[in-house]
């Protein structure tokens, strides 16, 4: 199907070519120890991180600089978040939550840079953030109301005819969380960065060059404020996953 | 005119799953709409809704991005 549109005459381009994972060393077969550009990106948003959190704030200065300001702002962000909506037993995953947030944003940022590659607009990479939040979420909650975490599904404020259909429905809505958590990232990132690479094909055509360009500048605008939000959103929702864990009630 | 039946039905399909992002678009219009007006009429309430506006938004969004990742992969991996 894209080999057939090799042999067309005319605008041909391939904008989901971006997304595939290709060896860093010219290998051919992709084992599961095999450097791959995903890779590489992984390491370096821990290293944009670590450089960032640890050496930025390492003088622990009592009037910031610039660095260790940012670093500060990051960090009281996500405890005021996790304060608010978790409460004060959910303060103490702060550290996993911070390590989420961290990680997809310094990932979608670095996905911005031209010629560089999307870690999380891959849903492998996607799923499994949102299936370890989905099984810590519900391990904790077993953990700390044993078999009371069923009052999760249990209607209380339904008439009582009502309460086993609910709790079906409740039930339901609750696996699929993991699926909308881990999509709803991957599929902005990919989408905006898709979007992105079809404007800029059609850059090629001199006559409507100026339009794609202003193109471009929008979708890429639109893909800076997705890489902040869309980051935001999974940390909060983790939150509030988190919150009807420790706190079962309906 | 020539070319398979299967990759012209993926085409079709393409075109026809976008349709689903203007229900998200009226969505997420939705949504902002009502956190404007309920903001305008009571303005130091509005800043500690934010976080669930934007929540409410990336939920709404959710489902016509799950429409254009359809769509893409009729388009380009059939």
């Amino acid at each position: 199907m894209a080999a057939e549109a090799q042999s067309e005459t005319g605008l041909v381009f391939h904008p989901m070519e971006q997304f595939t994972i290709e060896p860093l060393f010219g290998e051919g077969p992709i084992h599961w120890y095999t450097l791959t550009n995903q890779t590489l990106w992984m390491a370096i948003a821990v290293l944009v991180i670590f450089l960032l959190l640890v050496v930025g704030t390492s003088r622990r200065a009592l009037v910031p600089n610039r660095i260790q300001s940012i670093g500060e702002l990051a960090y009281g962000f996500i405890y005021k978040m996790v304060e608010d909506v978790a409460g004060k037993e959910g303060v103490k995953f702060f550290p996993y939550i911070m390590t989420l947030f961290m990680f997809i944003v310094v990932a979608n940022f670095l996905g911005l840079i031209p010629m560089s590659f999307s870690t999380t607009s891959h849903i492998a990479v996607t799923v499994v953030m949102a299936l370890l939040v989905f099984v810590s979420v519900t391990l904790i909650g077993f953990y700390k109301h044993g078999i009371g975490f069923l009052k999760l599904f249990w209607v209380s404020s339904a008439p009582m005819a009502l309460r086993p259909v609910l709790a079906i429905i409740e039930l339901i809505s609750y696996f699929v969380r993991p699926v909308s958590h881990s999509i709803r990232l991957a599929g902005n990132v990919m989408a905006g960065h898709a979007v992105i690479e079809v404007f800029a094909a059609f850059a090629a055509i001199l006559a409507i060059a100026p339009l794609s360009l202003l193109g471009i500048i929008a979708m890429f605008g639109m893909d800076v404020l997705v890489a902040f939000v869309q980051a935001y959103v999974f940390t909060i929702l983790t939150c509030v996953y988190l919150k009807d864990a420790l706190h079962p009630a309906h | 005119m020539e070319g398979d039946i299967v990759q012209m039905g993926a085409y079709i399909g393409a075109g026809l799953a976008c349709m689903g992002m203007g229900g998200a678009a009226v969505g997420v219009g939705s949504i902002v709409g009502n956190y404007l007006s309920g903001a305008l009429r009571n303005p130091s309430a509005a800043a500690s809704q934010t976080a669930m506006l934007f929540i409410g938004i990336a939920f709404s969004e959710a489902f016509g991005i799950f429409s254009f990742l359809v769509a893409l992969l009729l388009m380009f991996a059939v």
